[in-house]
């Protein structure tokens, strides 16, 4: 398949189009900018619609109405943005309806900064909007990653009615590499028993609606959204193994930092450490199963992000604090370097030898 | 030949459309309350109602059903 | 003898929860008359509000979607970008419409975006009740502003439809009220309008209804009818405030 040269936001962005995103409603912010500005050039000349909205509040809202329609939807913003955009995804979550949601991390908290981060992973896992509900997070660590995810998202968001994230970064956001687009077949999902796209007075109205007065009422439909929930988890955690069957200490890292955490592994490998890494691809749901099978032998567990530690909770839950798990991250913008990283190895290791 | 009809459950004794009547004819029956507890509106001169429909036009509930 | 007048297909055949005299329903009923007369339920999506009518998609009987305070006409935009052939209106009050939403709705109006909104303005926060609204007149009486709504310290009260009508991007709006049957009459046709406007293209259309709320104002449903003229008119004139079909493209 021929291989394009791209930068991350641009191939993100190419890569909608091709999974049949039709809506993009969006609202500058670096380092996301260039998704929406390719967007802006490509959408009205391939049938697609791109506005950029007054605010990050108003496209996720305009995402909401162009989900409840059935269409396929896309915003896209950095974490500034989607602090924003929390109380929109509320509602999409509450409605039922899919939708794919982007964020570029950057630094934080506040304005933060517009370097590369993974300060969000509590946010989109755990609290991106108020009640009870998860949205699906993907997370890609390469360009080519970025692209096949993108495909995913929607059919993930359609099969299950809910919104789903790609967690990406200022550093993929960024970074050119070569890309291959795989011939993409959407999986045709039928959303004619709740979109709103008009009765054709053949049946009963659609609401599309996240409002339940009664308690029982919204008991009874978040306990049904959690029983999907459960299928995703059963079916659609993921994750990539990398030479953890005969390792003694695992290192847990998704997303760009996981391509640091790959060169330490190597050059430890190289001094016969005997060390591996888990990358979850999913986060929510989190990779239990694929954690605890690559940690069976394990001795020491670590997990290294750019952040202050935010998955490592995830990491000693799903491991049930069997293992020691300790941690190693840089934040701000900052990137850990792969020297870092493999001190981190050999000091786990038992020191220099 | 006109008929005001006012549906019971529905009224809520808001008295919006006795205001609205040019011929005066609609007023609040202090008889019987309906479900929601209301002393409804009524026609109190079937013959005298001219079918005009400014009582169902003022009603905030679609309480009233013009017949002509 | 035939039926003259009853309830419009386009309005759900159930009880309304508005208080008595609230004149909400008149509003919901006008617009179900103009969905019917124009033949558009099966092709029409109306977006609701926080508020009052929070519940108004379960009197409409087109597909209709609940959006969060204030955001209805971000969502309408959603639904009329990803789908223009379907109607789209959103049904909001002066607390969603005016100051939560006030970006939502400036920008809607600015853009042009080809949708219909229902303002209804009561001057007061009806659902959480009767805190100060935008529009709540100097000196009212609100939970919130119990000695009187003081502009000093709170504000003045928005005028929605002047606004609005000097952006290039609205095509029609208009303030009416539904104090008398001539009013409601009125108010009818202004939202036949609005929506022909839609069917043609035309861009944003508005329209502003004073409307009532007799269980915040602490008055009669009669009696509130007679500070919607005596109060709130004054405050707020019935008009055309801007119409591009009119000559030179606008009237006030």
């Amino acid at each position: 398949m021929e291989k394009v040269l791209m930068k991350g936001n641009e191939a993100l962005a190419e890569a909608a189009i091709r999974a049949g995103c039709k809506c993009f409603f969006g609202y500058p912010i670096t380092p996301q900018t260039e998704l929406s500005e390719y967007l802006s050039k490509q959408m009205p000349k391939r049938g697609g619609v791109f506005l950029q909205a007054e605010s990050e509040v108003a496209a996720i809202n305009m995402v909401l109405g162009a989900a409840a329609t059935g269409t396929r939807v896309m915003t896209s913003s950095s974490s500034p943005g989607v602090s924003l955009k929390s109380e929109g995804i509320s509602y999409i979550a509450g409605s039922d309806v899919p939708a794919v949601i982007i964020n570029v991390q950057r630094g934080g908290p506040g304005l933060g900064g517009i370097q590369p981060s993974q300060a969000d992973y509590w946010q989109a896992t755990k609290g991106l909007g108020h009640g009870d509900f998860h949205l699906i997070v993907l997370a890609p660590s390469s360009v080519q990653e970025v692209v096949d995810l993108v495909s995913r998202a929607f059919d993930l968001g359609d099969q299950y009615r809910v919104p789903v994230m790609l967690l990406s970064d200022g550093l993929l956001g960024q970074m050119m590499e070569p890309v291959s687009f795989p011939e993409i077949t959407a999986k045709e999902v039928d959303k004619s028993d709740w979109a709103a796209n008009g009765t054709k007075m053949a049946r009963k109205h659609h609401i599309v609606n996240s409002l339940y007065i009664e308690a029982n009422d919204l008991e009874d439909i978040v306990k049904e959204r959690y029983a999907r929930y459960a299928v995703i988890e059963a079916e659609e955690s993921d994750a990539e193994a990398y030479q953890t069957e005969d390792a003694d200490i695992v290192v847990v890292a998704y997303g760009a930092t996981s391509r640091v955490v790959k060169s330490a592994v190597n050059k430890a490998r190289a001094e016969g450490i005997k060390v591996g890494m888990l990358r979850p691809i999913t986060l929510w749901p989190f990779p239990k199963k694929q954690l605890c099978a690559a940690c069976e032998n394990a001795k020491a567990v670590l997990t290294v992000e750019m952040s202050m530690g935010q998955m490592v909770d995830d990491v000693k839950l799903a491991l049930e604090c069997k293992k020691p798990v300790s941690f190693f991250g840089r934040t701000g913008g900052v990137i850990p370097t792969p020297a870092e990283v493999y001190a981190e190895i050999v000091k786990l290791n038992g020191g220099a030898k | 030949m006109a008929k005001m009809t006012v549906i019971f459950d529905r009224c809520k004794g808001c008295e919006l459309c006795t205001t609205a009547c040019p011929k005066h004819i609609v007023a609040i029956q202090h008889e019987k309350r309906n479900k929601e507890g209301v002393f409804t509106a009524v026609c109190t001169d079937d013959d005298a109602c001219i079918g005009c429909a400014m009582c169902a036009m003022m009603c905030p509930d679609c309480a009233i059903v013009i017949e002509k | 003898m035939a039926v003259v007048f009853e309830r419009p297909h386009a309005l759900c055949d159930v009880r309304l929860h508005y208080c008595a005299g609230c004149t909400h329903g008149i509003i919901h009923r006008l617009v179900c008359e103009v969905i019917d007369e124009m033949g558009i339920e099966g092709e029409t999506v109306g977006v609701c509000p926080v508020g009052c009518s929070v519940f108004a998609y379960n009197y409409f009987n087109c597909d209709m979607i609940e959006a969060p305070h204030g955001r209805a006409p971000a969502v309408a935009t959603g639904v009329k970008r990803a789908r223009p052939d379907l109607n789209v209106f959103t049904y909001q009050g002066d607390g969603d419409l005016a100051a939560i939403g006030t970006a939502e709705t400036v920008h809607a109006a600015t853009r042009g975006e080809n949708i219909v909104v229902i303002f209804v303005n009561n001057t007061t926060y009806g659902m959480t009740g009767g805190q100060m609204a935008p529009t709540t007149l100097p000196g009212q009486v609100t939970t919130t502003t119990p000695y009187g709504r003081d502009p000093k310290a709170n504000g003045y009260p928005i005028r929605v439809c002047e606004m609005l009508s000097t952006l290039t991007g609205t095509a029609y709006a208009v303030r009416t009220a539904v104090d008398t049957v001539p009013h409601i009459r009125e108010t009818k046709k202004a939202i036949r309008k609005a929506f022909e406007n839609q069917k043609a293209g035309k861009g944003f259309s508005i329209v502003e209804v004073l409307s009532t709320c007799p269980s915040n104002w602490g008055m009669t449903p009669k009696e509130s009818i007679k500070r919607l003229q005596e109060e709130c008119m004054p405050y707020y004139p019935l008009g055309v405030y801007k119409d591009i079909d009119a000559e030179g493209g606008e009237t006030k």
